[in-house]
C-alpha cells in the first residue's frame, strides 16, 4: 500500500479522511491534495476548527443537545414553552422539530433508543435525567417524538412506566408519517402537523 | 389458470426453448442432468421472481452467455398474462407483466399462485422443526398478507429479549416486560393464525392421504404449541431466570411444531420411503387446495422427479387424483416415459409428454 503515496505524510492524511462515513480512497486522496494547494493559514483553520470542535464541545446540562453554553439558547429561551418537553433520539431530530417552527416547548435529547442487540440499555441513554426533570421542574406535558421502530416503541413505553408515577400528561407526536419512518427524514410539514396534532400516549396503541 | 406457453433463453442449461403446453398433464421426461427439473424450474421462476434449488441468480444464467430470458404467456381467470423475466450478469432482474415492469418484485408473487412437490419435500419430515414451521408460514403468508409482518415483528422481539438475556448490565425488570409484552402480542396472533390453519387443513391433508393409499393405513397431523395450555405472558415472565442461564428464550411460538405420526409413532421413526413420500404428497396437495379456495383459481402443480419411491399403485392413484377436475395444469418431470405413455391415454385428458435430452427438447 505505502508505494502507492509518495510520501506517508500523504498517506496519513488519506487514511483519517477515508475513515469518514461515507468517503473511499479515492475522494479522500482528492480532498486531501486540495487541501494541499490552500494557504497554510486555511488549512491551519480547518484542521483547528475540529480540534476545538472536539475539545470545546457542551452538551446542554438540561436537555443534551449540542451547545455553546452550559444551557443551550433553547432552555434558556424565555420565550419557548418551558412547561412541555419533547423527547427525542439525537440531535437531528431536533434540529427537524426546530425546522417546522410549529413547536414552541423544550426539548429532551435521549441519545439513542434502547437494543439490547446493540448493547443499548435505559442507563447508557438520558432517561433519568428526564425523569428528574419532570420531577423536580414544572413541567406539565411530556411529548414522545422517537421514530415507530420497534425500538422507538419500546422506548416510548419505558419512559411512559417510567413517568406515569409522576402523573404528567404524556402525548406522542400523531404520525403522519409511515411506520419505521425515521423523524429526520420526515419532510416539515407532515412533522410540524404531527407535532401539533399530538395524542395521548395510552390511546396512541390502541 | 393456465401457462399456454413458454419461451426459455439460457436458463440453467436451456439453451432455447419455445413449447406450448396444453391445458392438463405436460411430461418432462430425460434422464438425470438433462434438463427436466430446470424445466420446471424455469416455471417456478416465473410464479415467484427466483430459483427454487438456487437463490444466486448469475448461476442459473447458462455458463457461456451473458443473459436469461424467460417469458409466460398464461389466461388467468378472463385474462391472458404475459410475463418476461430478463436477467443481465451484474444487474437488477426485470419483471414485468404486460410488458409493464413491477417497481417490486413482492408485487408479482401472488399473482400466479403455484405448488411444487420436489424431493426437496423430503426435510418436512426428516429435519427440525424449522423446517415444519416453514411450512405453515408459507402458506399462511400466501392468503394472510399480515401475517409474515407479525412474524417479522415477532423474531424481532424475541431477538431482543434473547439479546437482554445475555446482557449482566441490564436486569431492569421493566426492560423485559416490554419486550415480552411484544413477543406476547405478536405471538398470540401467529398462534392463532396457525391453529386455525391447521384445523382447516387437516381433513384436506387427510382426504388426500387415504384416497392415495387407499385406507390402508392411519396417519396423524397435529399442531403441537406451548401455547395450547398456558400464556406464554405468564410462561416467560416464571421462566426469566431459568433463560437467563441457558441464554435463550424456551418459550413462544419459534417452538411451534407440526407432529406427523403413523398409526401411534412418529413418521419420521417408521414411515417406510413410500409412506413418507405419500405423506408429503397428501400435504403438499393439501396446500394446492388451500390456494385454489384463497385465490380463486386453480394453481399450478410441478411434480419434480416425486415417483421415484412409489408403488406403481400409488403412482397409479396420485395421478388419478391429480387428473381430475379438482386440479388444473399440471407439469411433470420424470427419468421414464414408460408409465406415462400408458396411463396418459387412459384419463382422457389434454396432454403432452416432452422428451429432455441435454438442455433440449425434443
Ligand atoms: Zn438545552
Amino acid at each position: 500500500m505505502s508505494q502507492l503515496y509518495s510520501s506517508t505524510l500523504l498517506e496519513n492524511a488519506v487514511n483519517e479522511f477515508a475513515k469518514l462515513p461515507g468517503i473511499g480512497r479515492k475522494t479522500a486522496l482528492r480532498l486531501v491534495l486540495h487541501l494541499l494547494k490552500q494557504s497554510e493559514e486555511d488549512v491551519e483553520l480547518f484542521g483547528n476548527t475540529f480540534i476545538r470542535l472536539r475539545k470545546e464541545i457542551i452538551y446542554c446540562k438540561v436537555c443534551h443537545n449540542i451547545s455553546d453554553t452550559e444551557v443551550c439558547h433553547i432552555c434558556s429561551n424565555p420565550g419557548r414553552d418551558a412547561q412541555t418537553i419533547c423527547v427525542v433520539e439525537n440531535i437531528k431530530d431536533v434540529m427537524a422539530i426546530e425546522n417546522t417552527q410549529q413547536y414552541k416547548g423544550l426539548y429532551h435529547v435521549l441519545g439513542g433508543i434502547i437494543s439490547p442487540m446493540d448493547g443499548v440499555g435505559p442507563n447508557d441513554l438520558e432517561i433519568e435525567s428526564l425523569v428528574k426533570r419532570v420531577q423536580d421542574e414544572e413541567i406539565k406535558e411530556v411529548i414522545l417524538a422517537l421514530s415507530t421502530t420497534m425500538e422507538g416503541d419500546t422506548t416510548n413505553f419505558y419512559i411512559f412506566r417510567k413517568l406515569s408515577p409522576t402523573g404528567i400528561k404524556i402525548t406522542t407526536i400523531a404520525r403522519g408519517i409511515a411506520i419505521g419512518d425515521e423523524l429526520e427524514y420526515a419532510d416539515e410539514v407532515t412533522l410540524g402537523r404531527s407535532i401539533v396534532n399530538r395524542v395521548d400516549f395510552t390511546n396512541s396503541f390502541k | 389458470m393456465r401457462l399456454n406457453s413458454i419461451s426459455i433463453l439460457n436458463y440453467k442449461n436451456i439453451a432455447q426453448a419455445d413449447l406450448e403446453f396444453p391445458a392438463k398433464i405436460n411430461c418432462f421426461v430425460g434422464n438425470n442432468g438433462m434438463g427436466k427439473t430446470n424445466l420446471l424450474d424455469a416455471i417456478y421462476y416465473l410464479s415467484f421472481c427466483k430459483s427454487h434449488s438456487n437463490s444466486v441468480d448469475s448461476q442459473n444464467i447458462k455458463h457461456d452467455a451473458d443473459f436469461l430470458m424467460l417469458q409466460g404467456k398464461y389466461s388467468l381467470r378472463e385474462n391472458e398474462e404475459e410475463i418476461y423475466c430478463g436477467i443481465k450478469r451484474r444487474q437488477k432482474k426485470q419483471f414485468k407483466r404486460n410488458k409493464k415492469e413491477y417497481p417490486r418484485l413482492a408485487d408479482h408473487i401472488g399473482l400466479l399462485p403455484l405448488v411444487l412437490i420436489s424431493p426437496k419435500d423430503d426435510g418436512l419430515i426428516a429435519e427440525g422443526s424449522d423446517e415444519r414451521r416453514k411450512f405453515m408460514d408459507g402458506v399462511i403468508s400466501q392468503y394472510n398478507s399480515q401475517y409474515l409482518n407479525a412474524l417479522m415483528q415477532y423474531n424481532h422481539a424475541l431477538k431482543q429479549r434473547n439479546a437482554l438475556l445475555k446482557n449482566e448490565m441490564m436486569t431492569d425488570a421493566t426492560l423485559f416486560e416490554i419486550w415480552e409484552e411484544q413477543m406476547v402480542m405478536y405471538g398470540n396472533y401467529i398462534y392463532g393464525e396457525r391453529k386455525q390453519f391447521v384445523e382447516r387443513f387437516i381433513p384436506l391433508f387427510q382426504q388426500n392421504y387415504s384416497f392415495i393409499s387407499e385406507d390402508k393405513e392411519l396417519v396423524g397431523l397435529e399442531y403441537k404449541s406451548q401455547l395450547h395450555d398456558a400464556s406464554l405472558a405468564e410462561k416467560l415472565v416464571k421462566n426469566r431466570e431459568r433463560d437467563r442461564i441457558i441464554g435463550f428464550s424456551m418459550n413462544g411460538i419459534h417452538k411451534d411444531d407440526l407432529e406427523m405420526t403413523l398409526g401411534e409413532h412418529p413418521m419420521k421413526r417408521v414411515g417406510s420411503q413410500g409412506q413418507n413420500k405419500t405423506y408429503l404428497i397428501s400435504l403438499k396437495l393439501a396446500q394446492f387446495s388451500f390456494l385454489k379456495q384463497t385465490h380463486g383459481v386453480k394453481p399450478i402443480l410441478l411434480l419434480d422427479d416425486i415417483f421415484d419411491k412409489l408403488d406403481e399403485k400409488r403412482v397409479t392413484k396420485i395421478v388419478e387424483l391429480v387428473a381430475g377436475d379438482e386440479f388444473g395444469q399440471i407439469f411433470i418431470s420424470d427419468k421414464s416415459s414408460k408409465h406415462w405413455e400408458e396411463i396418459l391415454p387412459r384419463i382422457n385428458q389434454s396432454s403432452r409428454i416432452f422428451k429432455v435430452v441435454d438442455g433440449e427438447i425434443v
